[in-house]
């Protein structure tokens, strides 16, 4: 446990670095581009747009929430799609990132936990400058806002706490289990799936099977992803109690992550 | 006091081997060996139960073979290793040259890059900053800072590297071989920066191959063989026991090569990499002693050397040169000649026999130097050709540069005052 917290404040240590790497990473990865940022935004709009004609307009909304409007399923469809891009792409970057970066572990000294850490956080990054256009695109297409539109920030605490530890966790464990690269992917397309995000979680099915509902309920990212949904689509108020429990369960997914990594820390510089 | 205390340190790594890189996720669950303790077969030793004391202001030099765990010493001390055995105490803040520009990303400009690099390496921002233009003027890149690094060359890459590392200003200065890859300009620009560092009485530990600059700048010298301490203390007595080990050891191999079985050296014979030739003429010890005729391999630049060569030829031949070159560690040929070029004239050689060049007085400036010898016909057809198999060392007090030290003295007019060197 006192390794723990001092693991965190070496981190804390290293937050310029951190800081700076994050800018370097955004600069790097659409240096050359002609749109630069603007993929950031353009990425998960494609992502959606291929959602909205497969389940918009060829598999017709059936829920009632949408009103049968292709449109207002599209921005449903958005509050999910870009805080899930975010976590898919941090966890998919995290199992390289020991590797690709191991002439920094040999060669450096500095604490590895910095790279999931960025990894996460540049994502994340990203995520916020798809968020303004999410934001833009309600106000314009959609219901509008309610004041719970501020208690967005919990939700993406939520997300990050749990994304990182996540990140930690498939990042230390690649190193020694190359194979994790390759479930990961196939992973995350299920887990996508399962999780309440191409349709809602009141859609009748899911209503109607008991098992399914207990099933989604059991997955942290259902209650990230009603979040957001409930913030910024439905107009809701937060579910306080599952989101807690998300909260803890992210916090015990952080420290177990991080205890793994920190355990495997020593063979890092002999396995990347 | 001491800046760095390495005590008992030992530090083990696993074998590479194919059925550890290829287990899966899968397998470790099943066999619940996650984090399983390796068996010692699978285990190699690159340090065992090494103990060193660096006083603080010292400069310190490591030197052994490849292999012989002495970039495993200095991660350790830096941080980099953890000791498998024993502990490191570092006081002070340190700095690891061991590779250089290590932390560098092609896409984005030198500007950025120094940045990045300056605060892994431990520099704040504002430190950045006062010492950036100093950075950019060292590694000679201010027409270049805002390119992306991938467009850079290597050189500029490690003048980069160099420059920022360097500029860290750290208690410890880590050096590992990374003078190796520099330019003729260069290197002695960053050899200037490291003197620089011993008189601010900072501790440097420096690991290299190049045992001259080693016994030139280290205060004391440890000497590491199989991970082992062999020897520490001053550098000129160690870097001489080292190079008379690595000798003595060349001796055996070469005594081994001599006494495999024929039936092998007949399948190998021509195709040894540093040695070629049918052996219809066959050089079977080569020997270098004092004009006394001692066997040494470290000489001064006034002494003599004898090479003495044991010839043994099972047939009769008439067309035979002895040759003697000698090289640099550079790979500079310093001086080569053979009985052909100064005219003698092969009559016949048949059974064995001994060669011997006397050179009255070497004349050649302090450095490692390395031998081929040769046996062969005047057009050139090889009978026993061996390509830089020994080396012996040229070690003195004396600092003059170039290839050979030409015999001088200085002669000055009346109204020159200047002292004359003191003797030791």
């Amino acid at each position: 446990m006192a390794r723990f917290f001092h693991n965190l404040n070496e981190l804390y240590k290293f937050r310029v670095l951190i800081q700076n790497l994050v800018v370097r990473e955004l600069k790097a990865r659409y240096r050359g581009t002609v749109l630069g940022f603007l993929w950031s935004f353009f990425n998960p709009l494609l992502l959606m747009i291929v959602y909205t004609v497969v389940f918009g307009f060829i598999i017709r909304p059936r829920d009632p929430a949408f009103n049968q409007s292709p449109l207002l399923y599209a921005l449903f469809l958005f509050c999910g799609i870009l805080p899930w891009v975010w976590f898919s792409s941090s966890s998919l970057e995290s199992a390289n990132v020991l590797i690709t970066h191991g002439n920094l572990i040999k060669k450096i000294l500095f604490p590895a936990e910095i790279l999931p850490v960025v990894t996460v956080t540049s994502n994340f990054v990203h995520f916020s400058f798809g968020l303004p256009i999410l934001l833009l695109f309600i106000l314009i297409f959609g219901k509008g806002f309610t004041a719970y539109v501020f208690l967005l920030p919990l939700v993406i605490l939520v997300q990050y706490v749990f994304t990182l530890g996540f990140s930690l966790l498939i990042a230390s464990l690649t190193v020694h289990f190359r194979d994790i690269k390759d479930i990961l992917s196939n992973w995350l397309t299920f887990w996508f799936f399962a999780t309440p995000i191409v349709y809602p979680m009141s859609f009748e099915t899911i209503q109607g099977s008991s098992l399914l509902r207990t099933f989604l309920n059991l997955n942290p990212m259902t209650h990230i992803m009603q979040g957001y949904q409930n913030c910024l689509f439905f107009g809701s108020m937060l579910r306080w109690k599952r989101l807690g429990v998300t909260f803890i369960v992210a916090l015990i997914l952080f420290f177990i992550g991080a205890m793994v990594f920190d355990r495997l820390r020593d063979s890092f510089p002999e396995e990347v | 006091m001491n800046a760095i205390e390495v005590d008992h340190v030992s530090r083990i790594y696993q074998k590479y081997s194919a059925r550890h890189r290829f287990q899966t996720f899968k397998s470790a669950l099943v066999k619940g060996d996650l984090f399983r303790a390796l068996r010692p077969d699978e285990l190699v030793t690159a340090l065992e139960d090494v103990s060193l004391n660096v006083e603080k202001g010292q400069t310190f030099g490591v030197i052994g073979e490849n292999g012989s765990g002495k970039s495993t010493l200095l991660k350790v001390i830096a941080g980099i290793a953890k000791p498998t055995k024993g502990r490191v105490r570092t006081e002070g803040k340190v700095s690891a040259l061991i590779e250089l520009g290590a932390g560098f990303h092609p896409e984005i400009s030198g500007r950025e890059n120094i940045y990045i690099n300056g605060i892994m390496l431990g520099l704040s921002k504002k430190e950045i900053n006062a010492k950036f233009d100093e950075i950019v003027a060292f590694a000679e890149l201010e027409d270049f800072i805002d390119a992306p690094v991938k467009t850079y060359s290597s050189g500029m890459y490690m003048r980069l590297g160099f420059a920022i590392a360097i500029n860290v200003n750290p208690d410890i200065l880590l050096i590992d071989e990374v003078l190796a890859v520099g330019d003729a300009s260069f290197v002695p620009k960053c050899l200037d920066r490291i003197d620089d560092f011993r008189r601010r009485e900072k501790t440097i530990l420096f690991v290299s191959h190049d045992l001259n600059t080693v016994a030139k700048i280290c205060d004391d010298v440890a000497w590491l063989k199989g991970g082992r301490v062999q020897a520490v203390g001053e550098p000129k007595r160690i870097v001489d026991a080292y190079l008379q080990d690595v000798a003595e050891k060349q001796e055996k191999d070469f005594e081994k090569r001599r006494q495999e079985p024929a039936g092998i050296q007949e399948e190998d014979k021509g195709r040894r990499e540093n040695r070629w030739g049918k052996r219809e003429i066959e050089i079977s010890r080569v020997s270098l002693k004092s004009l006394a005729g001692k066997e040494k391999s470290v000489f001064s630049p006034d002494e003599g050397m004898v090479i003495e060569m044991d010839i043994a030829a099972p047939s009769r031949q008439q067309d035979f040169v002895f040759g003697i070159g000698i090289f640099n560690s550079q790979g500079i040929s310093c001086y080569g000649t053979n009985t052909h070029l100064e005219d003698y004239e092969p009559v016949s050689i048949e059974g064995e026999g001994k060669v011997v060049c006397r050179i009255e007085r070497l004349c050649l400036i302090n450095g490692t130097y390395y031998l081929d010898v040769a046996a062969h016909k005047k057009d050139g057809y090889p009978y026993d050709y061996h390509r830089n198999l020994y080396s012996f060392m040229v070690s003195s007090s004396l600092r003059d540069e170039g290839i050979a030290r030409l015999p001088h003295g200085w002669e000055f007019s009346e109204n020159i005052k200047i002292a004359p060197p003191k003797k030791a």
